[in-house]
């Protein structure tokens, strides 16, 4: 231990037998314990313990110069996602494309149980059925197009494409809305308004 | 008679074992410690199970708050400093090296080019007002409207550092359109692939996430 001699050089001079006054080696450590907790909770508050997570997102190609190819999404394996205001959410099988038979567009939200997982979850088991049947091939996958509009907000976004992680969707893709969307939207609510 | 005395207990606690443990937390939280960055707006991340890590270096930030006002940024101080030089000269924006040094040292920006130099030359206090009422770096959907500013700070960014990786860092309050114009944007210079910072939260049970080899069995 390192212990600081303080009895050394004045005790001598007066007559050699008679010992200095022993000072005491310990040091009051008080200040020092209340200087290390001080600077302890400086570093706590501004310290970030959890990093950030981050989820990666690759969005369809589209390249401006070329013509955008002919979707090749099969309506059986489809369901398109429109986000809406207030967190609802508007959903139907396939992809729309039939002008002269809509298809029938159901609004949800994000609770659960219910909403918008079960209605996937529902559309998995049908491709996975169809698939066992043999009605489509084994390499054709449950495809969701999710169409964010205008007044939902980034949350709604982020949450529907983590509902593709959590139901193990391995095909999506955002894509733009279109005025087809907008417009089975407008049906559905004033539909709904006249309940 | 000489009174008995009571042995006197000193008052005295030795401090060296409670010195010990505060300088041993002190070492772990300053080794463990990484200061947070200078945001200059307040964002609420929404929640994924996403648990992928974002890593520390070759960060380019785009936050978006919940007014949707756009801030840029990007990690490394000297690539910062290129960054704002090749700014200068492209946008001539005329700065002085000091300004410039301003831009480096700073944090996100959220300022069009316009009124950039006057933000530059300001000190800490007054372009942390700045940032309160800036409209944020002007977006839209085309890279090829010359008001797109967002799209000049990502092309001289990813000039000065390819190794960029681009995170998106929006509040769950802003409007979609406002992420869309970001994204709109990316794709506008062929980056179909980015990060979306998020809070992390629980799987819910009983789903896909929850239990991949079951359902996977259950096939």
């Amino acid at each position: 231990m390192a212990e600081l001699d303080t009895s050394s050089g004045g005790g001598h001079k007066k007559g050699g037998v008679k010992k200095g006054k022993k000072l005491s080696t310990r040091v009051d450590l008080t200040p020092m314990v209340d200087l290390g907790f001080l600077l302890i909770t400086f570093f706590i508050f501004t310290t970030t313990m959890s990093k950030p997570k981050t989820m990666e997102i690759n969005m369809p190609f589209k390249d401006s110069t070329q013509p955008t190819p002919p979707s090749k999404v099969k309506e059986s394996t489809a369901l398109t996602i429109l986000l809406s205001k207030e967190h609802r959410v508007y959903y139907y099988e396939g992809i729309g494309s039939d002008a002269a038979n809509p298809p029938k567009v159901e609004v949800t939200t994000f609770k659960t149980p219910g909403g918008i997982r079960q209605a996937i979850i529902d559309k998995k088991a049908k491709v996975d059925a169809l698939v066992r049947s043999g009605g489509l091939t084994a390499t054709d996958k449950t495809t969701v197009l999710i169409k964010p509009d205008d007044n939902s907000t980034y949350e709604d976004f982020v949450n529907i494409i983590d509902e593709m992680s959590i139901n193990g969707i391995q095909v999506y893709a955002v894509v733009d809305i279109s005025p087809v969307d907008k417009e089975f939207i407008a049906l559905t609510e004033a539909a709904n308004a006249s309940k | 008679m000489p009174k008995i005395k009571m042995p006197r207990k000193s008052t005295h606690i030795d401090m060296t074992a409670m010195c010990d443990v505060a300088f041993l937390l002190l070492s772990f939280f300053m080794l463990a410690t990484k200061f947070k960055p200078d945001e200059p707006v307040v964002v609420v991340t929404p929640s994924s199970i996403s648990q992928v890590i974002l890593p520390d270096v070759n960060i380019m930030m785009i936050t978006v708050d919940e007014k949707g006002r756009v801030f840029f940024s990007i990690d490394n101080k000297n690539k910062r400093k290129g960054l704002i030089e090749d700014m200068n000269t492209y946008k001539d924006l005329g700065l002085t090296e000091a300004e410039m040094n301003n831009f480096a040292l700073g944090g996100s920006i959220g300022i069009p080019f316009n009124q950039m130099k006057s933000y530059l030359a300001a000190d800490g206090n007054t372009r942390q007002e700045y940032d309160k009422t800036t409209t944020g770096v002007p977006t839209d959907a085309s890279v090829s409207n010359p008001n797109n500013e967002l799209a000049m700070w990502i092309r001289s960014a990813r000039n000065n550092n390819p190794k960029l990786r681009i995170c998106i860092k929006a509040d769950g309050k802003a409007a979609y359109p406002e992420v869309h114009k970001i994204i709109a944007t990316l794709a506008g210079w062929k980056i179909f692939k980015f990060n979306l910072i998020t809070n992390l939260k629980a799987i819910p049970p009983g789903t896909f996430a929850a239990e991949p080899e079951k359902t996977t069995a259950a096939k």
